[in-house]
């Protein structure tokens, strides 16, 4: 009889070829120089040029500024959508999470459109306005999953205790909810750092993020360049999950 | 009503999708009692107290608090606090913090707050588990926290959900001592919610029991042990022989095919009564003339402090006995039960009366369906009371077998046939005497025999 760890190959396999390996290619493409000899040049590079730099900046103040307007819009909501005697049906969630299933692209193409049509100028604040549509189910659904989850008698403890409605809120309601607000903050802060179609189509490229330097390297043929920018990234998004991850257990649930 | 009277419920009704939880409760409660609200799974005692906590608005009814109606303030304007079942203790706060939550909501001084958090925590013995998170304690712990978070607000009246029933036995049996001696010390009223009849007896000083939405009895715990009202009771409250009897006159009661001597006046004369002995008030004799009747020791198990032996009498019926001294299966013993010992109570019914519509010759509709029945002396459309006698129904193992459907609702042995109380699928119960067994919950099909149907005229 076949040993039962067998059985898991297939995936092992398609994670070797379409996981590890990439991420090695990168590691090894980063840490090259374009005739194959290796340097650490392409990493000093980007700590020594003023424009990755200045870029790497604007991307993280980006990514805050949405991750902040995310949640102001985004907490509201899920507590809406979470509320019985609010929201009696699943449909209104669905409607919510809806966008998720339509190509970002189009939609930020979509958006685009339509700002060129009332004749907005294309700039950060349509960037800003982009950003959030795109990513703001991705804050929604995880706060939405943690106040349905959470026990209802902490806020009836509260109340039984003296607290108003608003003060259960914030003394309690909005404490518990934060591994949601968390998960959802991880959805939302990192892929808006390597976004790049949302820029370029939302500021005609006036306003470039790191992953429009990413990609811009890439199609330029400079891959070693490019590599050591993702590796840049990739080590980012580790360190910042591993920061959350005690936070994500109780947030689980996934997106649909 | 007496004058110290605390909380006052009266005619407090509530349904939810139509169906009664609560009917017509009244009760009160006296500044520092222990009540205790006592009932199986569903009775509506939780109900009762979340609506007395404020969390449930009462359909009908009101509640008082030391003469005020409170029905219409919510729970945070409440000076009553909780200890939720499954404690509700903040998972984001320490101890400290968790017990100190509604002083400083109220805007106590810091050093009060401290003192009275300290203070609490020495009464339910946590002393040094101030910086503790509530996740690293057992379960006993916790409870004890969320009862010093309750009582730290020194409400004016302490409600209680079932706050044992997450702990072990041995736990359990520990905690409620300390509950018992935390009431001493506080004097604080308390209401308790609790499914468990040892509890009740063991803490209360008034027990409330309850039964599909109904209180069945309110007394101290001796009382409803030794005098149970109905058969609900009896049964529910520990162990019991409920009985079909006879009260032949005053002082007089015939049941197990014996007469007795009993101390219950006021039945009338050749009256239909239920009889209630407690297994350990049978006693055992070797004196012919002590005794009353005869049995057969049927099968004997320790159950540690005694052994409780299951008799046939010599009428053929079994009861249960328990004894500190054995007799094992097989052997025959004389028997006889003191006067006091046994509880004379008025049956709730002696047969099933449900409302009809005559729909022509031979033929009845009542319980939503028709029935073969004598309708002399009737006309089609008369309406009419329709009687059928406990022996009158069939039970089918099949739902699809009978005219009726339904499901076991609750049942009694009484010595020699099993009284059932069977709830059909439109929620009308019918009441059955049978020899065969059934399961609470089964699913039967139900017939009445023809000739068990009589129709009298309906007086309105």
């Amino acid at each position: 009889m076949i040993k039962r760890s067998y059985w898991s190959l297939p995936y092992v396999i398609f994670m070797m070829v379409f996981v590890v390996l990439p991420l090695v290619l990168i590691v090894m493409y980063a840490l090259q120089d374009g005739s194959g000899h290796f340097t650490l040049a392409n990493v000093t590079r980007f700590f020594t040029d003023s424009d990755s730099l200045s870029t790497f900046a604007l991307s993280i103040e980006v990514a805050i500024e949405n991750s902040l307007i995310c949640i102001l819009l985004g907490y509201p909501a899920a507590w809406i959508l979470a509320n019985r005697e609010l929201n009696r049906s699943a449909v209104t969630v669905m409607l919510f999470i809806m966008p998720m299933w339509i190509n970002a692209l189009m939609r930020t193409l979509a958006t685009a459109e339509l700002f060129n049509m009332l004749g907005f100028t294309l700039g950060k604040g349509t960037l800003l306005f982009g950003m959030v549509y795109d990513y703001i189910p991705f804050m929604i659904y995880p706060i939405y999953n943690t106040l349905t989850k959470m026990d209802k008698s902490y806020a009836e403890a509260a109340e039984d205790l003296g607290a108003t409605p608003w003060k259960v809120f914030w003394k309690v309601t909005v404490p518990l909810s934060m591994p949601g607000v968390m998960s959802g903050v991880l959805m939302v802060f990192m892929p808006t750092v390597s976004t790049f179609a949302i820029s370029e189509f939302l500021t005609n490229n006036k306003i470039k993020l790191f992953g429009t330097i990413i990609q811009e390297n890439i199609n330029s043929s400079m891959w070693n360049y490019g590599a050591a920018l993702a590796f840049i990234m990739l080590v980012i998004i580790g360190i910042t999950s591993l920061f959350n991850d005690s936070t994500q257990e109780s947030a689980e649930g996934g997106l649909i | 009503m007496a004058k110290d009277c605390i909380i006052d419920i009266r005619h407090l009704s509530k349904s939810f999708g139509g169906v009664k939880v609560l009917d017509d409760i009244n009760f009160y409660v006296r500044r520092g009692e222990f009540v205790t609200l006592l009932g199986p799974s569903g009775c509506g005692k939780t109900t009762l107290l979340r609506q007395i906590a404020g969390f449930i608005a009462p359909d009908e009814g009101c509640i008082m608090l030391e003469g005020n109606d409170i029905s219409g303030i919510p729970p945070y304007k409440r000076p009553l606090n909780t200890v939720f079942q499954r404690y509700a203790l903040f998972p984001h706060l320490d101890v400290f913090d968790n017990i100190a939550f509604g002083l400083k909501l109220s805007k106590l001084p810091q050093e009060e707050i401290e003192a009275r958090v300290k203070k609490m925590l020495k009464l339910v013995s946590m002393t040094d588990y101030e910086d503790r998170s509530v996740e690293s304690l057992s379960g006993g712990q916790q409870q004890r926290v969320a009862i010093a978070r309750a009582l730290v607000n020194y409400p004016k009246v302490l409600l209680l959900d079932e706050p044992l029933a997450a702990l072990d036995l041995k736990m359990r049996k520990d905690m409620q001592i300390e509950l018992k001696e935390i009431h001493r010390k506080m004097g604080t009223t308390f209401i308790y919610v609790t499914h468990d009849q040892e509890e009740a007896l063991t803490l209360s000083d008034t027990i409330v029991v309850l039964n599909e939405g109904r209180i069945q009895q309110i007394g101290t715990p001796i009382d409803i042990y030794n005098e149970p009202r109905n058969s609900f009771v009896a049964d529910f409250i520990g162990e019991s022989n409920i009985l079909d009897g006879q009260m032949i006159r005053d002082r007089r009661v015939a049941f197990i095919g014996h007469e007795f001597d009993c101390v219950d006046e006021g039945f009338g004369e050749d009256v239909p009564v239920d009889v209630v002995v407690r297994p350990e008030d049978i006693y055992f004799t070797a004196e012919p003339s002590r005794c009353q009747f005869r049995a057969k020791v049927n099968s004997c198990i320790f159950k540690g402090v005694h052994y409780e032996m299951w008799v046939d009498t010599d009428s053929g019926y079994e009861l249960m006995i328990q004894d500190y001294d054995p007799y094992p299966a097989g052997t025959g013993v004389m028997l006889y039960i003191d006067p006091d010992d046994i509880q004379v109570m008025h049956k709730e019914r002696t047969c099933n009366v449900f409302p009809g519509t005559v729909k022509g010759e031979g033929k009845v509709e009542f319980l939503g369906a028709e029935f073969e029945a004598a309708t002399d002396g009737f006309a089609e459309g008369d309406e009419v009371n329709v009687t059928v006698g406990f022996n009158g129904v069939d039970l089918l193992d099949h739902q699809d077998e009978g005219k009726l459907s339904g499901e076991v609702h609750f049942l009694l042995y009484k010595g020699n046939h099993y009284h059932l109380t069977v709830k059909t699928d439109d929620g009308d119960r019918i009441w059955v005497d049978t020899n065969d067994i059934w399961d609470k919950g089964d699913l039967v099909g139900i017939d009445l025999k023809p000739g068990a149907i009589k129709l009298s005229r309906r007086d309105d």
